[in-house]
């Protein structure tokens, strides 16, 4: 439903209203920012010697840009081993086995229960304590772990929930050709769900990227740790932290614009089945799950999917 | 074909763990190379900038490193709590980083030296007429999560305010304006920030440690043919004046007086 | 497990978490509300400004959100949510401060989801609303919001869920919860590092996954049939 239904097209009247409320509102938001921003200047936070350093190569070459290629490695680590981990239990969710079922399902759900948080300081208390790793790796390895075994569980649950979103024509048709149960999910099942999950894997990937962000509390030196670092050298802790900002909305938005086009693009090619799954329920049995999806048509499960857009991933 | 798109991907992935992994690690150094552990940032002590390392600690393992008879030095980044785990794992040789020798730490590592006595003490404004811990009752105090000296203050002061951050630079800005009274940790660490170019003539060191921190050199356990090298550079480096020289380029800018009863300190016997 | 008792305050660790997740789920699903208004709203500004919002605050990290909040707005710009010279000062700033930026952080996803909810109504409803003369407002609080609400219940729970696990990142400004008592934990108490992690995580557990069960069910029992 287009949001437009909601109110009639304004007339003249409601047109001027809406102007002087535009004109209001625009100026208190604008009185706000020039608050905070003058608050900030008194403070001098805009002096040249706190943001000179951001001209300087040296500062991106060896903080920045070096935060940023950490942030990058432990987030594609962490993706290709959540994919590794979302495959094998969402796949053993699905099951034929009780035992394997059971299994999977306690673990997917302990994993996403507990914070990424209290993971990452719980493993790389562990890995520092016994010298699982070399020591330089201990954060790295912490990180990639907690971030693997969170998403793990998320993209366990965009399995289950893209085979469950599939028509059930086609576990159908493959059991009618003769193929087992398992065979049916593994040649025509999943192929399809995961191309359906691939906008939901790369906003996952927003999710992971923010989520590196922790590895500061355990100091692996991801972006918001060099920008610290940066600050330690250079005293400017506030410019440091929203050049830091500006970095992780700009890579994260540019990453959420290619998981809408790909999106569009798999929804255009219309090359499977199953919806394009927008969102990984994050509570047991969330709509588009199996109960609710099974009894959707393709149809209605598309829309329910495009409905629930890609948004809420926290 | 979506599959072998999937694959490709992931097989991507998996390269970049690969690449990754080759980042650290390496065994003990021979010949005229050495690994060395240092804090990357802690200006005044270790501080890696932009590729530059400065710091007492530095000045002190580059002139040891060179008693030693290596040419080759190679830094490695040693945080607070990996420094046991790197030595025991030889992933460096020697470590010069605010390493206090404690018994706990005996049990794990060996120590040469000590080659700087510190103690726990207060940063704070240039006004501030704050002169140790007992004129904290009630004022606010910034530290880091975790660090023993805020306990101490603590202990003693139960009125005192806590405000833990992840990083002292966080502490430096609100001691400053005056939002909190100080900041407390080792006084190298605190005279380490007090003489950045930001903070010159705002900041200082009260000058009244309330503990005693004998930084040590961590090396492997049991080497006591190492440790009586190093102890032998130590004594060489005090006695030809480059430690007081070193003592004066980092600590000198902030005013700091290095408390000259217990430093130059004489190091350990070996064990 | 009583050794951990004697030496760390866990409950009141524990209490803290909890205390930072009620206030911060009110506080969310209030603005978030306002949010999605403004999106869905006439006002072209109010669009505008309530998309930018929700995507700069999603695509931002939690942890400097909260630092932000503390160290800028607090500390720099000298804004007191608890008396400057109370003796408990700092702790007050702190555990309120994190409050806001949960606030701020979840907003953006409670805003989503009602988004999501209100896509869940069907465009007659709104329609037949409109055509028997409610304004914007009455259509939404008599006809759009009380199904958008119902139909957000599920993503709203995902949200519910996220943040309590989120309070963890209240840790980065030095507020004594949950996260702190595990780090704190792990410090001086190596030997006990598993009791430690499953104690924390069963607490986690235990918060999270009935609140999923019973908003789920609750979710499938108000949810509009058509």
């Amino acid at each position: 439903m287009s949001s437009s239904v909601l109110f009639d097209a304004p007339g003249p009247r409601g047109q001027r209203r809406n102007q002087i409320i535009a004109v209001i509102g625009g100026v208190l938001l604008l009185a706000l920012a020039v608050l905070v921003i003058r608050a900030l200047y008194n403070n001098g936070e805009f002096t040249s010697a706190k943001w000179s350093p951001f001209g300087q190569w040296s500062t991106w070459r060896f903080y920045l840009l070096l935060g940023i290629w950490n942030t990058i490695k432990a987030a594609v680590a962490a993706v290709a081993l959540a994919m590794a981990f979302g495959f094998v239990f969402g796949v053993g969710r699905l099951s034929q086995n009780r035992a394997i079922r059971w299994i999977s399902g306690a673990i997917v759900e302990f994993c996403r229960a507990v914070p990424v948080l209290i993971m990452m300081i719980f493993f790389f208390g562990i890995y520092a304590y016994n010298g699982v790793f070399p020591a330089a790796w201990n954060p790295f390895a912490a990180v990639v772990t907690a971030l693997t075994l969170y998403n793990g569980a998320v993209i366990a649950e965009l399995v289950r929930s893209g085979v469950f979103g599939l028509p059930k024509g086609q576990a159908e048709a493959g059991l009618s050709i003769g193929l087992t149960p398992s065979q049916t999910l593994v040649q025509i099942q999943l192929p399809q769900a995961i191309t359906a999950m691939l906008p939901a894997l790369v906003s996952q990937l927003v999710v992971i990227l923010k989520d590196t962000a922790l590895g500061t509390i355990i100091t692996y030196p991801e972006l918001l740790q060099q920008a610290q670092n940066l600050a330690s050298a250079r005293s400017n802790v506030i410019p440091a932290l929203l050049v830091a900002a500006a970095l992780f909305i700009g890579i994260n938005y540019l990453l959420t614009l290619l998981a809408g086009r790909l999106e569009a693009r798999i929804n255009r090619r219309g090359h499977t089945a199953g919806a394009a799954i927008g969102r990984a329920p994050t509570v047991p049995g969330a709509p588009i799950d199996q109960g609710a999806a099974a009894a959707m048509t393709p149809h209605e499960a598309r829309d329910a999917a495009a409905k629930a857009g890609p948004q809420d991933r926290v | 074909m979506k599959i072998s798109r999937f694959a490709a991907l992931a097989g991507a992935a998996s390269l970049a763990v690969g690449l990754s992994a080759c980042g650290g690690g390496g065994g003990a150094s021979g010949g005229d190379s050495i690994k060395i552990g240092i804090k990357f940032d802690q200006p005044g002590l270790g501080l890696n900038d932009a590729g530059k390392y400065s710091g007492f600690d530095v000045d002190v393992a580059n002139y040891v490193a060179k008693e030693l008879g290596k040419t080759k030095v190679t830094f490695v980044q040693a945080p607070s709590k990996q420094r046991e785990d790197l030595i025991a794992t030889g992933q460096v040789d020697l470590i010069f980083a605010t390493y206090s020798i404690t018994d706990a730490r005996k049990e794990k590592v060996s120590f040469a030296g000590p080659y700087f006595i510190a103690g726990q003490d207060l940063l704070v404004a240039a006004d501030s007429t704050i002169t140790g811990p007992k004129d904290l009752d009630g004022k606010k105090l910034c530290s880091v999560t975790g660090s023993t000296s805020a306990d101490n203050v603590k202990k003693d002061y139960p009125g005192v305010q806590l405000q833990n951050f992840d990083t002292y630079s966080k502490c430096l800005d609100l001691v400053v304006n005056g939002q909190l009274d100080a900041l407390t940790t080792d006084n190298t660490i605190l005279a380490g920030y007090a003489a950045q170019p930001a903070y010159k003539g705002k900041l200082k060191v009260v000058g009244a440690p309330f503990s005693e921190e004998r930084y040590g050199v961590g090396l492997k356990k049991g080497d006591v043919e190492l440790c009586k090298k190093v102890n032998t550079a130590l004594e060489k480096m005090v006695s030809s004046g480059e430690w007081q020289k070193a003592v004066d380029k980092n600590f000198g800018p902030a005013g700091f007086k290095v408390d000259s009863a217990t430093n130059p300190p004489k190091p350990d016997a070996c064990s | 497990m009583g050794e951990l008792f004697a030496q760390f305050d866990v409950w009141s660790a524990f209490g803290q978490t909890l205390y930072l997740a009620f206030f911060s789920a009110i506080g969310a699903l209030i603005i978030g509300t306002i949010l999605a208004i403004m999106r869905v709203g006439p006002v072209g500004i109010f669009n505008k400004a309530g998309a930018a919002y929700v995507n700069l605050v999603r695509n931002t990290p939690l942890t400097l959100i909260i630092t932000f909040c503390l160290i800028a707005l607090h500390y720099q710009l000298k804004i007191y949510l608890a008396p400057e010279d109370s003796p408990t000062s700092i702790v007050d700033n702190g555990v309120r401060w994190a409050i806001v930026g949960l606030t701020v952080y979840h907003a953006a996803f409670v805003c989503e989801a009602l988004r999501s909810g209100i896509n869940t109504v069907p465009t007659g409803q709104a329609e037949a609303a409109r055509s028997i003369g409610l304004t914007f407002t009455q259509s939404l609080r008599e006809v759009v919001l009380p199904q958008a609400f119902r139909g957000a219940i599920a993503p709203m729970a995902s949200v519910l869920i996220a943040l309590i696990k989120n309070t963890t990142v209240a840790y980065a400004i030095g507020v004594a919860e949950t996260a702190a008592f595990m780090r704190d934990g792990l410090e001086f108490r190596p030997d006990l590092s598993f009791l430690i992690f499953v104690l924390v995580a069963g607490f986690f557990v235990l918060l999270t996954m009935p609140l999923g069960i019973a908003l789920t069910h609750l979710s499938q029992r108000l949810a509009v049939k058509r």
